[in-house]
């Protein structure tokens, strides 16, 4: 099936299984190869993107889904060398180690900010209850979230 | 969350100890890493396995023509072409666990649910998928042996006829004089069973791998994230038959690995194999189901018939226990685990009579191999259990018990009743920060508070030792025959044409911040700033020195892999000057000093050299220095710790160079009337010595607080009595997530240690004190004595009914 997707502000127009996960377009047909993959299940958000303003695992939706969708990936966050203050502060929270959840944080932060730019702590925290890391235990997730929440 | 930390003290401006940002968290935060399912190939094509849904059973048939015929299907392989193409792995163990014939498929028999079958390569991921399901292949099913405790029983299932039974390997460790220790005993205390249980980190990215053949040359290159490729080599090599400058490994990120990504050379021969019958790439990527079901599962582990020897007022003299060990079905690391636990023999106390039988079985579960803590986490689990357990019995406080009984800092370095020295550390006054940072003070108070709630409330403390820099010559306590001793680890640093410092390493880094810590270390010693050194990024065999023990796990890169930095550029440094003696007319080199990106005259800073010009020079405008000069500015070195072979008849000496220590306190509230169970307050102290970024230190700490956490609350391989894993995918097996972290107070002190290059201790694998610190908590709330190192609720509820 044809379908066309703008990410990070350019159109895609590709021919897709009916089957393809988001997922796999973005990261096999489009090599955009931020978003990853971290279960089958719909458990890790490894695989965040917003589309059409809303976060979603995008290994829940198909590809000819977000036919006409806006999608928006890590790789749209920052402006040319600029980075976003929330990727600034992964960095200086130590928000991060092998970076593999970093990209679906960091679009489930995003996403969360938009819609409340001051969340409390648990807002926070429930905000990102759909995305795993195994590295970090969250603590210093929290610290860089609320670091640019005003 | 609050944070204790040393007090620093002032020696100058050094890039040592600073919690400088990480170099490669730019690259990260922008989705620019490039993982090993980033990378793509021309024409590639994707492997998908044929797993076995039987625990056990003969394979009687297969057949791969229907998956063959599909348009867009490359081709297949299975286990009788892996059998003739292929030599059986080789054997770590010896009798009879060494006689079992392990190839990368299986052959002729399943032994778990979820082994490799046959490998489908396709056009895209779902073909290769659907191509899979037409695979057919007949079983014979046979009974399956699920608890290891049943192992060795008569009338058991055996997995592998060629070792004669499920006995893998056994061991008898005894030191000290049990006798006189038992003779001097106030009291024994009887401990019938202790289990440690399934699990393992889960890292969030699979197992996976990009194997290219070139043909002309009859090499492979194998882009993977394989964390110690070393070992991938030398279990590939002899079995695929070709020398080890055929294999090339490449990483670059890695999404985790915790020890879980040590052993996938099964899954990499099966690629390696393809791509060249195929004459393409294959790409292999692991679902998570697969992950599960087949990768790296930590060691189970009973521990029975314990007796410990101690006297009324707490002293701890001894203890005997029985250890049965459950490898899985494959022995892939294994049976190492059958000795390094042993690193850590006493744990954190001075008791010095200790025998320790040791057994381990096969079973028809998945192949066990390291686990963030391997093996050490096991037995340090189960000192602390009989520290609390003994303190129970004897009426008396478990703090009271450890300071009683813990290695005192004045005994420092000391020698463990094995000949383990332990290097530097300060457990009494951890223990007090770790207490202090929980409100000890306060703690009757906060009783009183949760029981007018209807809560019970419960402290527990947790310790660990987190030994680290392996000496490989403990491998021979397994088997005599093993040719391994030591350690070791390399470092290239050389100044390049335009003055950049570039550095290369051994280590395959999975998020512990290589590139960062590496250039504090080059920087200080050459007196440039961060930017102007370049680590690379990820491990490559052809291109990166290594050496044969190159790889990053068992805690140990803050010794090996920055002791070979700082050695590398030290002799950089030493060339930079001499060089500049030349260039200088002959000024002696002790005249010299390097700083702000070049090297000086000390009493003419004037007269100055940067480095683009030495790296010019050296590089491209040669002519007329020194025949005898010696410089190339291409500097390697290999570290190798001070360590000697141990002595395999009494299994005594140093088996591990540092002893970085964890010790956790974790206050929890029991609901009584439904096992539910909240950390409503937590604490962990670390202490590894020299922190060169003390920011990426307590990431560690916190990371693998975390997975503790979640070990001792909610993740478990659970297997069903047929052998089916009941947990296989992250709706079965919780992780924790964000609403699951307790309040969690980190605290730090520093210990050098006497015996490295920096004083630094590898650290990182801390996490199982805080699966003994919940334990102690639940068993201090209920009353009851914690058998189990897997505590959900429905657990602590049958042990208050």
């Amino acid at each position: 099936m044809n379908v066309a997707v703008t990410v990070n502000g350019t159109v895609y127009e590709r021919d897709v299984e009916a089957r393809k996960l988001l997922i796999h377009f973005l990261r096999d047909d489009i090599d955009l190869t931020g978003s990853h993959i971290g279960c089958d299940t719909g458990n890790c958000g490894a695989c965040s993107v917003i589309l059409d303003g809303t976060l979603v695992k995008s290994c829940m939706v198909l590809a000819v889904q977000a036919n006409g969708s806006k999608v928006e990936t890590v790789e749209g966050l920052a402006d040319g060398e600029q980075l976003t203050a929330l990727q600034q502060a992964f960095t200086d929270h130590h928000a991060l180690q092998c970076g593999y959840c970093t990209p679906g944080m960091l679009m489930s932060a995003t996403s969360l900010l938009r819609s409340n730019p001051s969340p409390s702590d648990e807002e926070i925290r429930k905000a990102l209850q759909g995305n795993i890391c195994r590295c970090t235990g969250y603590w210093n997730i929290f610290e860089a979230v609320k670091s640019v929440a005003r | 969350m609050t944070t204790i930390a040393p007090e620093k003290v002032e020696v100058g401006k050094s890039l040592l100890g600073e919690s400088v940002p990480r170099k490669e968290d730019r690259r990260l935060t922008q989705g620019q890493g490039v993982f090993v399912d980033d990378i793509k190939r021309h024409g590639m094509g994707y492997l998908h396995f044929v797993r076995s849904p039987y625990a056990h059973a003969h394979i009687t048939s297969i057949d791969v023509s229907k998956a063959e015929e599909i348009k867009g299907v490359y081709g297949t392989l299975t286990g009788e072409e892996v059998a003739s193409l292929t030599d059986p792995f080789f054997q770590i163990a010896s009798e009879p666990g060494g006689r079992i014939k392990d190839f990368s498929l299986a052959v002729g028999k399943v032994r778990f649910v979820g082994e490799p079958i046959v490998a489908v390569v396709a056009e895209t991921r779902e073909l290769a998928r659907d191509a899979s399901e037409l695979v057919e292949v007949e079983y014979e099913p046979l009974d399956a042996l699920v608890d290891a405790r049943h192992a060795l029983e008569t009338d058991a299932p055996v997995l592998h006829d060629d070792a004669g039974g499920n006995l893998m390997w056994e061991g008898v460790y005894e030191w000290g004089d049990l006798d006189q220790a038992f003779a001097e005993a106030d009291q024994v205390i009887k401990i019938d069973e202790l289990h440690f249980h399934r699990f393992n980190s889960t890292p969030l990215e699979c197992g996976g791998a990009l194997v290219e053949y070139n043909r002309g040359t009859g090499q492979w290159t194998i882009h993977t994230n394989n964390q110690f490729p070393g070992f991938a080599a030398i279990m590939m090599g002899p079995a695929m038959r070709c020398g080890l400058d055929k294999l090339r490994f490449v990483t670059q990120d890695i999404g985790g690995g915790f020890g879980n990504k040590i052993t996938s050379h099964p899954q990499l021969v099966t690629c390696c194999l393809l791509s060249r019958k195929l004459n393409r790439p294959i790409q292999w990527t692991e679902w998570r189901t697969d992950f599960h079901m087949s990768m790296s599962h930590g060691n189970e582990r009973w521990f029975r018939d314990t007796e410990v020897a101690v006297k009324d007022d707490g002293t701890l003299l001894g203890f005997r226990t029985k250890a049965l060990d459950d490898a899985g079905a494959w022995l892939r690391y294994e049976p190492l685990g059958g000795v390094i636990w042993a690193q850590v023999t006493p744990g954190m106390y001075r008791w010095r009579h200790i025998r320790v039988d040791f057994t381990q079985v096969a079973t028809n579960k998945a192949p066990v191999s390291p686990n963030r803590g391997y093996s050490r986490m096991q037995h340090l689990w189960f000192t602390e259990r009989v520290i609390d357990i003994v303190a129970r019995e004897l009426g008396l406080d478990p703090v009271d018990v450890r300071k009683r009984n813990y290695i005192r800092t004045e005994d420092m370095p000391y020698e463990t009743p094995n000949g383990c020295i332990y290097d530097s550390g300060d457990y009494a006054r951890m223990l007090d920060i770790a207490l202090d940072l929980i409100g000890w003070d306060s703690m009757g108070e906060k009783r009183r508070d949760a029981e007018s709630r209807g809560k019970r409330l419960g402290v527990g403390i947790g310790s660990t030792l987190d030994s680290g820099t392996n000496n490989f010559g403990q491998s021979r306590m397994i088997n005599p025959e093993l040719q391994f001793s030591g350690n070791n680890e390399v470092a290239t640093v050389k100044l390049d044409i335009f003055g950049e410092i570039v550095v290369t390493l051994g280590t395959t880094p999975q998020g512990q911040g290589h590139e960062t810590t590496a250039s504090q270390v080059v920087a200080e010693i050459l007196n440039c700033s961060l930017d102007d050194v370049h680590v690379r990024a990820g491990h490559d065999s052809y291109w990166n020195s290594h050496a044969g023990f190159s790889g990053t796990y068992a805690s140990q890169f803050a010794v090996t892999g920055l002791s070979a930095v700082k050695g590398a550029t030290e002799m950089l440094r030493e060339e930079i000057k001499k060089l500049a003696s030349v260039i200088f007319g002959g000024v002696p080199v002790e005249a010299l000093e390097l700083a702000e990106g070049g090297v000086r005259i000390k009493d003419n800073p004037e007269a100055f050299l940067p480095f683009m010009a030495c790296g010019a020079i050296i590089n491209a405008n040669n002519a007329g220095l020194p025949e005898d000069l010696g410089v190339t500015l291409n500097c390697r070195y290999v570290y190798r710790p001070p360590f000697e072979v141990p002595d395999i008849e009494r299994k005594f000496g140093n088996l591990t160079l540092t002893y970085a220590a964890q010790i956790h306190v974790a206050v929890v509230e029991v609901d009584p009337e439904t096992g539910y169970y909240d950390i409503v307050d937590y604490a962990a102290v670390d202490d590894c010595g020299k922190r060169i970024n003390p920011q990426i230190v307590e990431g560690q700490v916190m990371g693998a607080t975390a997975q503790a956490i979640g070990a001792v609350m909610h993740e478990t391989f659970e297997y069903d009595e047929d052998g089916n894993l009941l947990t296989p995918n992250f709706y079965d097996y919780h992780v924790p997530h964000a609403l699951d972290m307790p309040p969690l107070h980190t605290g730090a002190i520093e210990s050098p240690s006497p015996f490295t290059p920096l004083g630094t201790k590898g650290m990182g694998e801390g996490g199982g004190a805080g699966i003994h610190a919940v334990c102690a908590a639940i068993q201090d709330a209920t009353g009851k004595i914690v058998t189990d190192s897997h505590n959900p609720y429905h657990r602590v509820w049958e042990l208050m009914r």
